[in-house]
C-alpha cells in the first residue's frame, strides 16, 4: 500500500447559495484556496473526482458545468460519483493506490435549497415498495429514533444533550448555518417537529461545497509540514430494505470502522451524523470511548450540505492532525437513509 | 420549474407477487432464509442472498412497531393532511413495513397499537392501495373485489419534482441584457476567449470571467441539424432547423432556431441575424430572439469558424 494523506481542504457552507445550481463559481475560490495551501497549480493534480446529484440540481449531467472551474485545457483526468464527495475521495485514494497518479483533488457541492430536499431524497428509496409513498428523510429518521427511545438505548435528554453540544461547539465554526447552544431544558421545551423529532435533531438544509486534496509520499510531505496520513479507510452498505436491517445499530459503519483498522487510541471522531440520535449510533458502531473528542466542527447539526458534508467531516478532521492537536483522527460520512451506508477514514500523524 | 417523468417498471415474479397481493386486497409476505417472514417481500435474502421463492398470505392487520407523525406533509405523500407514517408489522410477519397509518392526531396513535388496513376501492397493484387505520375490533370493512385478473407485471411511479432557480450574476447580467435587447458575453481574462451566455468560470482556464463583451446579433452558423422527429411540446411544425450561430465577437456558439429559409438549404458558414419579437413581447429570456434568419451576405470561409466546431 502506498502512504497517502489529506493534504489540504477547502469549504464553503451556507443557509441558502444565491446562484446557480452547478455552483463553478463557488467552486473557483474552493479549489484556489487548495492550490494556496499546497503551493500547487492545477497541472500538480494528477486525477479529479466530484461527488454531486443531478437530482439536487434539477439538470441533467450538472456535473459537467461543474468542470468549468477546474479548466478542462489541456484535458484532465476525471471521475465522478453520484454520492457524497467522501466516495469521491475512496475513489481518488483507490486510484493513488494503483500508481497511476501521485495526487488528487475531490470536490462535492449540491444546492440543497433549489428544491425540498427531504422530499428530493425519496428517489433514493427502493421504487416499489417505497418512493410511491414519497417517505421524506425526516420521516424515516425520526421512526429510527422512536426505534432507540422505545427501546431504551437513549432517551429525549440524550438527543438534547448532543445538539446542546454541537450547536455550541458550532460557535466557533465559520461556516456553521446553525450554532449557538442553550440548555438540555431549553432544547426540549421546543415543539415536536416530526415527533419524536425536533426541529434541531434535524440538521439544516444546507448549500454548500468542499475540496480535498490527497497527495502520496512526498509529494504529500512537500505540501503539507504534517499531512494528516490515511492509515484506513472503507465502506460498507446495508441492505435496501427499512424492515430487514436493525436500525437502532449501523451494520455497516461497524463493517466499515473493522475494515478501516478500527478506532483504538482516536482523540477526535467528526461524524457525520444528519440526526442528534444517529450520533449515538454511530459512536456505539464505531467503538468511539468517552474519552473521544466528537464533531469539535459542530458536526452537521450545525450545516450539512448534500454530497460535501461528509468529505467535510474527513477535512475537519484532517486539520486537526495537521495544527498537532491530535495524533490520530477519525472522518465519517454517511448516505442513504436512516445511517444505511458508511465510509470510515482513520488518519495519522507522525512526527 | 418542475421537472416531472413517469417511470415504468417491470415488477419481477417477487414484488409482482406482493403488487399483485395489495391489487387483490390481500397483504403477501415472503419467507426469508431463517423461516422469518417479510412484508414486503425481499427479492433476495438480505443474509443469504438467496432468491425468495416461498410466500405467505397474511391478515391484512398488524401492529405499530415505530411511529412518527408528518406534522407538515410534502407533495405526494398518501394523506393530504398530517398523518402518520409508521413501521407496521403484519401480524404473522417478522419485519416491519413502512406505511401510512390516519389518525387525527399524534395523540391516537402509539407504538405495540394494533391497525388494520383500509383498502382503497380502486386498486392497481400499488403501496399506495392502502393506509392502515386504527384497529377499533369492529369486523373489517370487505375490500371491494379486485379490478383485475392479470398479476401486476409493470407499474407506472410517477416522478415530479419542483425547483427554485436562481441564476448566477454572469447569467443575470445576460438576462437583464435580453429585456433590454442586448446580448451580452464575458470575456477570459487569461486566454481572452468570449463566453455566451456567460458562465461561472472559464472552462478552460478555470479562472473568473469578468470582463463584459457586448455581441453582436449577426452571427455565422457553424453546424445545425434538420429536426424532423416530433415531440411532446413541440412548438414548430417539423422539418425546422436548430443551429449554433457564432455570433461575431463570441468564442463559443449559442444553439439557436434558423427559420425564414426551407431547411435543405441551411448550410454551415451562412451568415444569420437575430430576429427579435416584438418590445412589447420580451421578457428577461433568450425567447427575446424569435430565431436567426439569414442575412444574404456571402459564406463566411470555413476558415473563420474552424476553431469554434
Amino acid at each position: 500500500m502506498r502512504d497517502v494523506a489529506v493534504v489540504g481542504f477547502a469549504q464553503r457552507q451556507m443557509k441558502d447559495f444565491d446562484g446557480s445550481p452547478s455552483m463553478a463559481e463557488l467552486l473557483v475560490p474552493i479549489l484556489a484556496e487548495c492550490y494556496e495551501q499546497t503551493g500547487w497549480a492545477k497541472k500538480d493534480i494528477g486525477f479529479w473526482c466530484s461527488g454531486s446529484s443531478d437530482y439536487l440540481a434539477g439538470r441533467s449531467f450538472s456535473f459537467v458545468s461543474a468542470i468549468d472551474a477546474i479548466g478542462v485545457l489541456p484535458p484532465v483526468n476525471e471521475s465522478h460519483v453520484e454520492m457524497d464527495a467522501a466516495w469521491a475521495l475512496y475513489e481518488a485514494w483507490l486510484k493513488i493506490q494503483t500508481g497511476e497518479v501521485d495526487t488528487a483533488l475531490v470536490f462535492g457541492f449540491g444546492k440543497a435549497s433549489a428544491g425540498v430536499l427531504r422530499r428530493t431524497l425519496t428517489l433514493q428509496l427502493d421504487p416499489y415498495t417505497m418512493t410511491p409513498l414519497w417517505p421524506d428523510t425526516v420521516s424515516l429518521a425520526a421512526l429510527q429514533a422512536r426505534l432507540g427511545l422505545d427501546a431504551g438505548l437513549w432517551d429525549e435528554a440524550a438527543l438534547a444533550e448532543v445538539v446542546n453540544r454541537s450547536l455550541t461547539d458550532a460557535e466557533k465554526n465559520e461556516y456553521a448555518v446553525r450554532a449557538g447552544g442553550s440548555s438540555v431544558g431549553e432544547l426540549l421545551a421546543r415543539p415536536m417537529f416530526a415527533d419524536p423529532l425536533r426541529k434541531h435533531d434535524c440538521a439544516p438544509v444546507t448549500d454548500g461545497a468542499a475540496a480535498i486534496v490527497l497527495a502520496a509520499g512526498d509529494r504529500a510531505r512537500e505540501a503539507n509540514q504534517r499531512p494528516a496520513w490515511i492509515t484506513g479507510i472503507a465502506h460498507s452498505s446495508d441492505g435496501l430494505h427499512l424492515g430487514t436491517r436493525d436500525l437502532t445499530t449501523s451494520g455497516s459503519a461497524q463493517r466499515a470502522a473493522a475494515a478501516a483498522g478500527g478506532t483504538d487510541g482516536v482523540q477526535v471522531a467528526e461524524l457525520h451524523a444528519p440526526f442528534s440520535h444517529q450520533e449515538l449510533v454511530l459512536r456505539s458502531a464505531l467503538g468511539l470511548g468517552d474519552d473521544v473528542a466528537l464533531n469539535p466542527s459542530g458536526g452537521a447539526l450545525a450545516a450539512n450540505p448534500m454530497f460535501s458534508a461528509g468529505a467535510i467531516r474527513i477535512g475537519e478532521a484532517a486539520k486537526r492532525i495537521w495544527d498537532g492537536s491530535a495524533d490520530k483522527v477519525v472522518g465519517h460520512a454517511t448516505s442513504g437513509p436512516a445511517l444505511q451506508q458508511n465510509l470510515v477514514c482513520v488518519m495519522e500523524g507522525r512526527n | 420549474m418542475t421537472v416531472a417523468f413517469d417511470y415504468t417498471r417491470s415488477t419481477g415474479p417477487v414484488i409482482g407477487r406482493f403488487l399483485t397481493g395489495l391489487r387483490d386486497a390481500t397483504i403477501v409476505g415472503g419467507r426469508l432464509g431463517d423461516g422469518r417472514v417479510a412484508v414486503p417481500p425481499p427479492e433476495f435474502d438480505p443474509v443469504t442472498h438467496q432468491a425468495v421463492t416461498e410466500f405467505v398470505e397474511l391478515p391484512d392487520t398488524g401492529t405499530i412497531t415505530s411511529w412518527t407523525w408528518v406534522s407538515e406533509p410534502v407533495a405526494g405523500q398518501p394523506l393530504g393532511k398530517p398523518f402518520a407514517f409508521a413501521l407496521i408489522t403484519i401480524d404473522g410477519a417478522d419485519t416491519p413495513w413502512l406505511q401510512a397509518v390516519d389518525v387525527a392526531s399524534p395523540d391516537d396513535i402509539e407504538t405495540g397499537m394494533k391497525v388494520r388496513a383500509r383498502w382503497a376501492e380502486e386498486r392497481t397493484g400499488s403501496v399506495t392501495d392502502l393506509v392502515f387505520v386504527a384497529d377499533d375490533g369492529n369486523a373489517p370493512e370487505t375490500a371491494t373485489p379486485a379490478g383485475g385478473t392479470e398479476d401486476v407485471g409493470l407499474i407506472v411511479t410517477p416522478v415530479s419534482l419542483d425547483y427554485r432557480y436562481a441564476a448566477s450574476p454572469e447569467e443575470s447580467s445576460f438576462f437583464r441584457g435580453l429585456a433590454e435587447g442586448r446580448i451580452l458575453g464575458q470575456r477570459c481574462p487569461k486566454c481572452r476567449k468570449v463566453y455566451v451566455p456567460p458562465r461561472g468560470a472559464c472552462p478552460t482556464d478555470g479562472v473568473p470571467t469578468s470582463e463584459e463583451v457586448e455581441l453582436s446579433d449577426v452571427g455565422t452558423v457553424t453546424t445545425f441539424c434538420v429536426v424532423n422527429v416530433p415531440f411532446l411540446g413541440q412548438r414548430i411544425k417539423p422539418p425546422y432547423v436548430s443551429a449554433y450561430v457564432l455570433l461575431d465577437g463570441a468564442d463559443i456558439a449559442l444553439q439557436h432556431l434558423i427559420l425564414d429559409i426551407p431547411a435543405e438549404e441551411v448550410r454551415m458558414g451562412m451568415r444569420v441575424k437575430a430576429v427579435w419579437k416584438p418590445r412589447d413581447e420580451w421578457g428577461t429570456s433568450i425567447e427575446n430572439i424569435s430565431h436567426f434568419a439569414p442575412t444574404g451576405e456571402p459564406d463566411a470561409d470555413f476558415d473563420s469558424y474552424k476553431h469554434h466546431l
